[in-house]
């Protein structure tokens, strides 16, 4: 086995200022404040470096992913390889999908091949790399077999011996264990770190976005956290020195304690919640410019109050986390929907519920909706308005577009049919209006009985 | 073969999943084992000679001096070269709606501004009838070739090929634009060459839905073959030796034992046809789904299992296909070089008006376009004007009569197919036995059972006007039958189950269950019998038989009549308003429900 010697510090890809407006098919976005996806973001991956993007949904990191990688043009800012703009897909880099990306009517031969087709490698040699790294990979003897006939695993085997065989000198990967039950990402991330640490690769710096946060600590030389809304790195920590990096250490549940208190107290200043001894860059974050509804269903929501409740109202949300099999990305809505509704705030890394959240948990059905319903009018900018509008109409009736451009003057268009959506059932659940599908209009209910809480 | 679901629909499905299946059984690496030949391989060797001579018996025949029309010999002896003929028609009207399908289906999904004009077009294309095209195609090629058969039956195979190749462009076009993210992203990646992304990704990705489209346009094709060999213009009468014009010569001179031994030859050619080129086809293209965790049984092939293992197909696709491949991949690679490293570390580029001889090539062309439509455009209303007020009146009143006609068809149609359809499809054993049976039965061209249902119906009192009202059903029922069954068979067993335990029954089953169901099925059936009904009117609504002519008022009728008699301008008024009524009909009936059904009606 071949050991390519990285040498450690040099630049690779330097990202500056970069700001991504979302468009669609480059048509420019309509609103006077067009959605943003990602805010100023710098960064510099270095030669020798693994780097983990982690960030909660919506934070756009795999947008800033295909951005580094070329696939994307950011809409300010640039990317530097080398020190030199870069312009188009790299060339020097390859990436290992979330969902493989493999060619199903492809065998695995062809498809690790396939990496090196555009480049005119005669065949036989092509041949022979892709054989060898259809070996190293662990691969052997599947080389005809189609991915489909192949499991989760070992597809995504196949889709690093894809991205290895063209000899990156970056690796790009987007949650590439995501799509894996837990045993096989484990096997399969061990076995990667191996190739990696051991140099058998000639690969010279690793970024992998995920929203795991064991995963970035267990990997990463240094972990960049993102936040959601627009798109900004909040921080970025250095990583745990390799002996450190496995579950029974204390510095590795306190790294991994430290991230879960950063992401699920998304406007928080950073340095509050930093230890004293941990040094680090700070940036400070921006100020929302628009209430953002996590999409929770309220019984998800319900329930996790009432088991917080029965834990005496306080639990700390990484043991949460693990009662519920939830991964953050999972759980993190569900306590931000319960915080914006007054139910609950996230202390020092615990969930503390509120007078009134626990007024919640011990309330009947009836109760239980008359709380929620005056909560939400209070909190919720989006249903305050809704119910605005609707009792500012001689009908009490709005047709849904009415709605959809307050939402897009702040939001993408998927995300505001999807803001609408969360706002329709959480509406829907506090009888606060009904909305009928088919016709797409909204109708105030009980309109007495809504002005005298308004 | 497994299901008959058009596969615009399976796209939905289409989506990469990956996901963490169980692992399957490994297959042992490639056994490279010594073929050897065999009695099979003289088998394959034979029908490949059979094939050659045939296209050179045809194109003698091509070049031969022009003979307008010929003696249909109708002794059983002469069936098998004129089904020859008729085969090698629908092969080389196939290969052209195959080629127009690539490179059309291509542009109009990768160029945008080319999209905003070339999906519409299509649009339109799709709903002129076919016969339309007729006497233009005919009288230009005819004059193109004065010398020889070449026109005449290049005439024949390009109204074959309007039949056949706007349901598979659109097909293709529907793949291409909606091809798996990650795997674009993964070509852009890996810098794949434009010729390599189209051969690798997009063909690929298209292949399945490409297949069951062009089963259907063939069996769309055999439909207006029985037409398109035999016709009349004013005076002129042009025939072409084949299957279609034996089948009307034996049903206008009264041969009946002649009709009936076609009528064999070409349920027999289209079981063949399925047995030895679809069914190999669709087995093959299994390895195309996008979808990774499929499920049930792969479609097999005894036929495809044969080439497979055949010693002289594995020589032939080492020696010389293998070779063409690097060869041509050399080609393309020189034509489309990679980009230097230069390109891609360089300063921006500065934007603004730059002029090269490509963009003055293309404004040229465009300019070029521009005029040629402009003057299409002109030379249409030159025609128009010939039409009068009158005239259009008594279109639009053959517009209703058709229209009543088309709507009776779909009903009575829809009367049987849906108790049938909804009975087979849920039985899982009969949809199992019968679906290879319909689809056979489907493919029969009713264009060809017509001279005997005309001798049947011609004396009653409804005459052709009933008659016609028959060949549309016979022609569309087929689209619903077929989409009733698979809508009946993707009905969720859990949902049949709840039904049964809380005794929803009879009409209250079908009102809740069933006909919600199959919604979005019914849908699509509809559509394409709609439109098939409006295309086959023009066939069906006059007819030339045994020397007289049969008609009844109708748009279709007008249309024929129109082409017949050589009136340029009414054929372009009433192909303009059948075009016209047609993609109304879509737009306003059709299409709104079928987004009513994508939004309520979807189970899943």
């Amino acid at each position: 086995m071949t050991n390519f010697n990285i040498q450690a510090g040099e630049a690779l890809l330097e990202a500056r200022n970069i700001k991504k407006i979302y468009d669609m098919d480059g048509k420019r976005p309509r609103g006077v404040n067009p959605p943003v996806v990602l805010d100023d973001i710098n960064l510099t991956i270095r030669a020798g470096e693994f780097v983990a993007l982690l960030g909660p949904s919506g934070s756009g990191k795999s947008t800033l992913l295909r951005i580094l990688a070329g696939l994307l043009r950011p809409s300010e800012g640039q990317v530097l390889f080398k020190d030199l703009p870069q312009q188009g897909p790299n060339p020097h880099l390859s990436i290992v999908f979330q969902s493989f990306a493999l060619f199903p009517w492809l065998t695995v031969l062809q498809n690790v091949e396939l990496g090196l087709e555009a480049q005119e490698v005669p065949p036989t040699q092509r041949m022979r790399r892709s054989l060898s790294a259809i070996d190293t990979i662990g691969l052997d003897g599947f080389e005809d077999a189609y991915p489909k006939e192949l499991s989760g695993g070992m597809r995504q085997r196949v889709g690093f011996a894809r991205a290895l065989v063209v000899e990156p000198e970056l690796l790009f990967m987007d949650e590439p264990f995501s799509a894996l039950d837990v045993l096989t990402a484990a096997n399969l991330r061990k076995e990667l770190l191996s190739l990696w640490r051991e140099h058998k690769i000639p690969t010279r710096a690793i970024v992998m976005v995920t929203h795991n946060i064991e995963d970035a600590v267990l990997m990463a030389d240094r972990i960049v956290v993102l936040g959601a809304n627009p798109g900004i790195i909040r921080v970025e920590l250095p990583g745990l020195p390799i002996e450190q990096r496995n579950a029974t250490n204390d510095n590795y549940t306190k790294t991994v304690d430290l991230i879960y208190r950063i992401m699920t107290s998304p406007r928080a200043d950073i340095s509050s919640l930093m230890p004293s001894t941990t040094t680090s860059k700070l940036i400070a974050p921006k100020q929302q410019p628009y209430q953002v509804l996590p999409h929770v269903a309220i019984s998800d929501v319900t329930g996790l109050i009432e088991l917080v409740h029965s834990k005496g109202g306080r639990e700390d949300i990484y043991q949460l986390g693990r009662d519920f099999q939830l991964e953050v990305d999972d759980l993190l809505p569900m306590i931000d929907a319960a915080n914006m509704l007054g139910f609950a705030e996230a202390r020092e890394g615990d969930f503390v519920l509120t007078e009134i959240g626990k007024r919640f948990a011990e309330a009947g059905v009836q109760e239980e909706k008359d709380l929620f319903r005056q909560q939400a009018i209070k909190n919720v900018t989006m249903l305050r308005h809704i119910v605005r509008d609707l009792s500012g109409e001689p009908s009490h009736t709005l047709p849904e577009e009415h709605f959809l451009n307050e939402l897009q003057q702040h939001f993408s268009e998927d995300e505001s049919w999807a803001q609408l959506e969360t706002a329709i059932n959480w509406g829907r659940y506090a009888e606060i209006f009904s909305y009928q599908e088919e016709r797409g209009v909204f109708r105030l209910e009980e309109q007495e009985a809504i002005s005298e809480r308004v | 073969m497994a299901q008959v679901y058009i596969p615009e629909n399976a796209q939905e499905r289409e989506q990469l999943q990956g996901g963490s299946s169980s692992p399957r059984q490994s297959r042992p690496p490639h056994e490279e084992t010594r073929k050897r030949l065999g009695l099979i391989d003289l088998g394959i060797a034979l029908a490949l000679v059979a094939v050659v001579s045939l296209i050179i018996a045809a194109a003698s025949r091509w070049t031969a001096p022009l003979t307008p029309t010929i003696h249909i010999d109708l002794s059983p002896t002469a069936l098998p070269v004129y089904a020859g003929y008729s085969v090698l028609r629908m092969l080389l009207a196939y290969l052209l709606s195959l080629i127009f399908t690539f490179i059309y289906g291509h542009i109009a999904a990768t160029n945008k501004r080319a999209n905003v004009v070339m999906v519409p077009l299509l649009d339109i294309l799709q709903s002129i009838p076919i016969l339309s095209f007729l006497p233009g195609v005919v009288l230009a090629l005819v004059a193109l070739f004065p010398n020889s058969n070449i026109g005449l039956e290049l005439a024949s195979v390009v109204l074959i090929f309007t039949s056949q190749a706007w349901n598979m462009t659109f097909s293709y076009y529907h793949s291409a634009r909606t091809l798996p993210k990650d795997l674009k992203e993964f070509s852009a990646i890996a810098r794949l060459r434009p010729w390599q992304k189209f051969l690798k990704l997009e063909v690929p990705a298209s292949m399945i839905g490409l297949i069951w489209n062009s089963m259907m346009s063939w069996a769309g094709g055999w439909f207006f073959l029985m037409a398109s060999e035999q016709l009349v213009l004013g005076s002129r009468s042009f025939q072409l030796p084949g299957l279609g014009s034996y089948l009307q010569t034996a049903a206008s001179t009264g041969n009946s034992s002649a009709l009936i031994l076609g009528l064999f030859t070409l349920i027999v050619l289209i079981i063949l046809l399925d047995f030895f080129f679809w069914r190999p086809l669709v087995a093959w293209a299994d390895r195309f789904k996008l979808e990774m965790n499929s499920e049930g049984d792969a479609p097999s092939s005894p036929v495809l299992n044969v080439l497979r293992r055949s010693a002289l197909i594995s020589a032939i696709n080492q020696h010389i296909f293998k070779r063409v491949g690097a060869f041509m991949t050399r080609i393309l690679n020189r034509l489309q070089p990679l980009p230097g490293e230069r390109s891609f570390v360089t300063e921006p580029k500065q934007h603004g008006p730059r002029f090269t001889v490509r963009s003055l090539v293309m404004g040229m062309l465009g300019l070029l376009l521009l005029g040629g439509v402009l003057f299409g455009l002109w030379s249409m209303l030159i025609l128009l004007k010939n039409v009068t007020l009158l005239t259009w009146g008594q279109l639009l009143l053959a517009t209703g009569a058709t229209f009543l006609r088309t709507l009776v068809a779909l009903l009575i149609g829809l009367a049987w197919t849906l108790p049938v359809g909804v009975a087979i499809g849920l039985s899982p054993k009969w949809s199992k036995r019968l679906q290879p049976i319909v689809q056979v039965v489907a493919s029969i061209p009713a264009t060809a059972l017509f001279p005997i249902l005309l001798v049947g119906l011609i004396g009653l009192p409804g005459g052709l006007s009933l008659a016609a009202v028959l060949l549309m059903l016979l022609g569309t029922q087929w689209y619903l039958l077929f989409n009733i069954i698979a809508g009946a068979m993707s009905i969720p067993g859990d949902l049949k189950e709840a039904t049964t335990i809380y005794h929803v029954r009879a009409w209250r089953r079908w009102r809740t269950l069933i006909l919600p169901a199959i919604f979005p099925y019914l849908v699509t059936g509809m559509l394409t019998a709609s439109g098939g009904a409006w295309n086959a009117s023009v066939v069906s609504e006059y007819v030339t038989f045994n020397g007289k002519t049969f008609s009844t008022p109708g748009l279709g009728a007008s249309i024929a009549a129109a082409g017949a008699e050589g009136n340029f301008s009414l054929l372009l008024a009433g192909t303009l308003l059948m075009a016209a009524v047609v993609i109304l009909i879509n737009r306003l009936l059709w299409k709104r429900l079928y987004s009513l059904a994508e939004r309520r009606y979807t189970l899943s």
